[in-house]
């Protein structure tokens, strides 16, 4: 197990190192600096304002130090377009509200994903059954900016029941839709897995001994079937909390909750290198660092791995 | 590619040659791609799929030829007053109405679904090149060399590539060509994982034993008698990869970072229809939508048909 640990370490910290270099030299490769403005600066003047911001040093040292900021005091730099404030701020500004709706999508998709595919494969060809088979394939062609839009109309402008988008300090009636819109999608594609691999499981044979020597049907599949079906699940944790962070940028775009998806596309239209820059590296320490729990996780839980 | 498709026949006909042949003498044998045909034929949701998009293509190909306006020009008729006069008609040419702009929305959707498809298309292209070549070697080569390749895929798959992809497009300009590089450059990682587990059953096969003990070199092992055997199922998980660049892309375009005006995808379409919506504008959403949501039904659709008719085993 150990050895496992260690070994799921040594491809999640070169990720993230290269994800960081990549990110930095691509900043580089931009044309233009951070100062170029419409009006010129003198160039003493220029010269003096890179060496504040060290842009004077060689692209090594520029990185190392970027490196080492990001280690020792989890330090983005200062943002290019608002002199005033730090990529930190913005982040950290942005960052509370992703989290918050993006963990309740999270756990509506897993929670709800589960128990309606775990549902339908036990109630085979009812009409729970059609409804999630129905679901799962219609929801693959509703992603986020589709179901945004969509719940929108409905919600918003036809029943006038909720606010159409905001914050608001994260009252429930402006956290319902971006949920919504955002967990479907993911929800129904784990409705379909549990519902294949519970039906997988229901059709084995350890499955058949324990109904053929007389076990009520609630203990088969509580006590043996429930876990083998849900194991699947949990390796594709991973991908859909990837798909999740990226969705995220969407719903902060179309429903303006202020979370860091906005700061993201706003600093695209902006070039604002830097926060684009934070905002990546943070997503993917984030992304990297679920990826190892949940295969941690998943070597603790499923006796077969090999570590 | 067009060395792919080529030496696909050549693997295709000695099957057909055969079954011609065994005909003559008794029973008709039936080769592995007849059957899959077969299958697929036979597969409802699969052939209504095909004729859908087949549809839609004619309607991205010859749209143009329709469209009264072409996808630039404002009508000045109904400039200011599009959400009261600018609903579909066919008595002004606008036979989906006009946009927030007033410009054809016909044309436009037209351009969208061009775009949309195109983009679609290629990616899945260079993802069956590069993922094919990749994963074929990589499962191949085996021991190291594999698992060095192996560990790239799995570092540059656990990057939320959207992120990246978009910094991509900021650095270097919005360009519909940015695009294709940049979703190319992602596509492959699956496809290049599904074809090294297929390599790996395929490589310990006797024709492959065969093949060099009579001294073939490695690398035309993997060209000529691999490859051509994993045509199969490069071809169901490329028609399932072409919605998914396709929602790439809109999801790019959605957020205004994609294609860039007066050129237009689904996404931007979408987006823009989103944006009326509050105006009573319903058609500017609906229209690219319901091209949308078509489509990607189609190739999932198909796809899932393709993989159930060369696979039987799964169903």
């Amino acid at each position: 197990m150990l050895f496992y640990i260690i070994r799921r370490l040594a491809i999640a910290l070169p990720t993230l190192t290269l994800l960081i270099v990549f990110s930095f030299l691509l900043m580089h490769m931009a044309p233009g600096g951070p100062f170029t403005a419409e009006r010129e600066l003198p160039p003493q003047v220029l010269a003096n304002i890179e060496a504040k911001y060290g842009l004077d040093q060689p692209i090594y040292m520029q990185m190392l130090e970027y490196i080492y900021g990001l280690v020792a005091h989890f330090d983005f730099g200062p943002s290019f377009q608002y002199k005033d404030r730090a990529v930190n701020e913005i982040i950290a500004t942005g960052f509370p509200v992703t989290l918050t709706y993006g963990t309740l999508s999270f756990i509506v998709a897993v929670l709800l994903g589960g128990l309606l595919g775990i549902t339908a494969a036990i109630h085979r060809n009812s009409w729970l059954d059609y409804f999630a088979v129905g679901l799962s394939i219609g929801a693959q062609v509703l992603p986020n900016f589709v179901m945004g839009p969509i719940l929108v109309l409905i919600f918003v402008l036809w029943l006038n029941l909720l606010p159409g988008g905001g914050w608001n300090g994260g009252q429930w009636q402006n956290l319902v839709l971006p949920v919504i819109a955002l967990s479907t999608s993911y929800m129904a594609s784990i409705t379909r897995l549990t519902r294949s691999s519970m039906l997988e499981v229901l059709h084995s044979d350890f499955i058949r001994t324990a109904r053929a020597k007389g076990l009520p049907k609630r203990v088969i599949i509580f006590k043996h079937a429930l876990k083998p079906a849900l194991l699947p699940l949990f390796s594709y944790l991973g991908p859909i909390f990837v798909s999740m962070i990226t969705g995220s940028v969407v719903i902060d775009y179309y429903f303006s909750t202020g979370g860091i998806g906005i700061a993201f596309v706003n600093s695209a239209l902006n070039r604002d290198y830097a926060v684009m820059m934070g905002v990546t590296i943070l997503m993917g320490g984030l992304t990297i660092l679920f990826n190892l729990l949940v295969d941690l996780a998943y070597a603790w839980i499923d006796p077969k791995i090999r570590y | 590619m067009s060395v792919h498709l080529d030496r696909s026949k050549i693997t295709e006909d000695p099957g057909h040659h055969t079954a011609a042949g065994r005909a003559a003498e008794a029973v008709a044998g039936r080769s592995l791609y007849a059957d899959a045909r077969a299958r697929f034929f036979a597969n409802k949701a699969a052939m209504v799929s095909v004729i859908v998009l087949l549809a839609v293509l004619a309607f991205a190909l010859f749209g143009s030829v329709l469209a009264v306006w072409d996808n630039e020009t404002i009508d000045w008729d109904l400039i200011g007053v599009t959400a009261e006069h600018g609903a579909p008609s066919l008595a002004n040419g606008h036979y989906f109405g006009v946009d927030e702009l007033g410009r054809d929305l016909f044309a436009r959707t037209v351009q969208g679904t061009t775009v949309s498809l195109m983009v679609g298309v290629v990616g899945a292209a260079i993802a069956v090149i590069v993922g094919t070549i990749y994963g074929a070697i990589s499962g191949y080569a085996g021991g190291r060399i594999d698992n060095l390749l192996m560990r790239i895929v799995d570092i540059l798959q656990a990057i939320p590539y959207m992120f990246v992809l978009i910094l991509l497009l900021v650095v270097f300009g919005r360009s519909i060509a940015m695009l294709f590089v940049g979703i190319g450059l992602i596509s492959w990682l699956d496809m290049a994982r599904i074809v090294r587990g297929q390599t790996l059953s395929l490589k310990n096969k006797e024709f492959i034993e065969a093949a060099k003990t009579t001294g073939v070199p490695g690398l035309i092992i993997v060209f000529r008698h691999i490859v051509p055997n994993l045509i199969g199922i490069t071809m169901v998980y490329a028609t399932l990869l072409i919605p998914n660049m396709i929602l790439a892309e809109s999801f790019i375009s959605f957020l205004g970072l994609g294609v860039q005006e007066p050129n237009t995808s689904w996404g931007a379409l979408i987006s823009e229809g989103a944006s009326t919506l509050q105006y009573g504008m319903y058609w500017q959403l609906g229209f690219p939508l319901f091209f949308f949501v078509v489509t990607l039904f189609s190739f999932f659709f198909i796809g899932d048909g393709l993989r159930d008719a060369l696979d039987p085993k799964e169903r």
